[in-house]
């Protein structure tokens, strides 16, 4: 290894250390509940160009989020028409603060992002674009706390 | 220019549903039109419900969602008679708010 070689070994090493640093102040503040991304501003840009399901997830805060039956998501099982799917969330947990609803197999992966005020139920029915046979998953955060819940919809022809 | 949200505010027992059918294009941005150009994303990206100035009800938007975006949400504490103000801006900067009296 001739000591140009060496140095660029080191740099690209250094700015690895970088990114793994601020990634891991992100984690941090996220831990604590302090996203500087999720502040009343809204979400960056992270959670809607996530590439990949656990990407959207962290970028939302959830990435580690509980499985609980207390979330229902109502969509059809076949969904003919995949320009057009109804999707709705409605959990009976207490004190939700936010509802995320994304699609695993979907070009952008965070379909909608709703904050839930004190003077809202834990409800949201919306519709959304399906290219493919996907869960949906629907993240929801109450009283601080990350849940989810997923369910398969099978698309007849894709709409995205 | 865009076009008026149409709106439907009940009061249903404890809750007061909204119905919401906003009016946009919602391009995803990988769509080509006939010459094989691609059509620029256009979606809204931000929302919001307000009933007497608090925001109740918000959200953002991706280009996932389906064109003339639909939603329901349900709110506490308001009465027939009052008014419900839904306003969205869109990735262009372009905005709109329109009202409705919850029935």
């Amino acid at each position: 290894m001739t000591i140009q070689e060496r140095a660029e070994v080191d740099l690209s090493r250094r700015n690895a250390m970088k990114k793994a640093g601020n990634l891991g102040l992100l984690g941090l503040l996220a831990s604590i509940g302090l996203t500087p991304n999720l502040a009343e501003a809204g979400l960056s840009a992270a959670a809607f160009d996530a590439k990949s399901l656990d990407a959207a997830l962290d970028a939302l805060g959830g990435l580690i989020a509980t499985e609980n039956a207390a979330i229902q998501i109502t969509a059809p099982e076949i969904a003919e028409n995949g320009t057009v799917v109804p999707v709705t969330v409605d959990c009976s947990l207490a004190q939700v603060e936010q509802i995320s609803i994304l699609v695993e197999k979907n070009p952008t992966i965070l379909a909608a992002h709703f904050v839930i005020s004190k003077r809202a139920t834990g409800f949201v029915n919306t519709k959304i674009k399906m290219a493919q046979t996907s869960n949906v998953i629907a993240l929801v955060k109450a009283n601080g706390k990350f849940y989810r819940t997923s369910k398969e919809v099978k698309v007849s022809a894709g709409g995205c | 220019m865009s076009s008026p949200t149409k709106m439907k505010v009940a009061v249903k027992g404890v809750y007061t549903e909204v119905k919401i059918l906003m009016q946009h294009v919602m391009e995803n941005g990988r769509r080509k039109d006939d010459n094989g150009n691609i059509i620029p994303a256009w979606y809204i990206s931000d929302f919001k419900v307000k009933h007497k100035d608090e925001v109740v009800f918000e959200g953002q938007f991706g280009t996932s969602v389906s064109k003339n975006p639909y939603l329901v949400c349900r709110i506490l504490g308001a009465a027939a008679g009052e008014k419900i103000t839904v306003s969205w801006v869109d990735n262009h900067g372009e905005q709109r708010e329109d009202e409705a009296v919850i029935e």
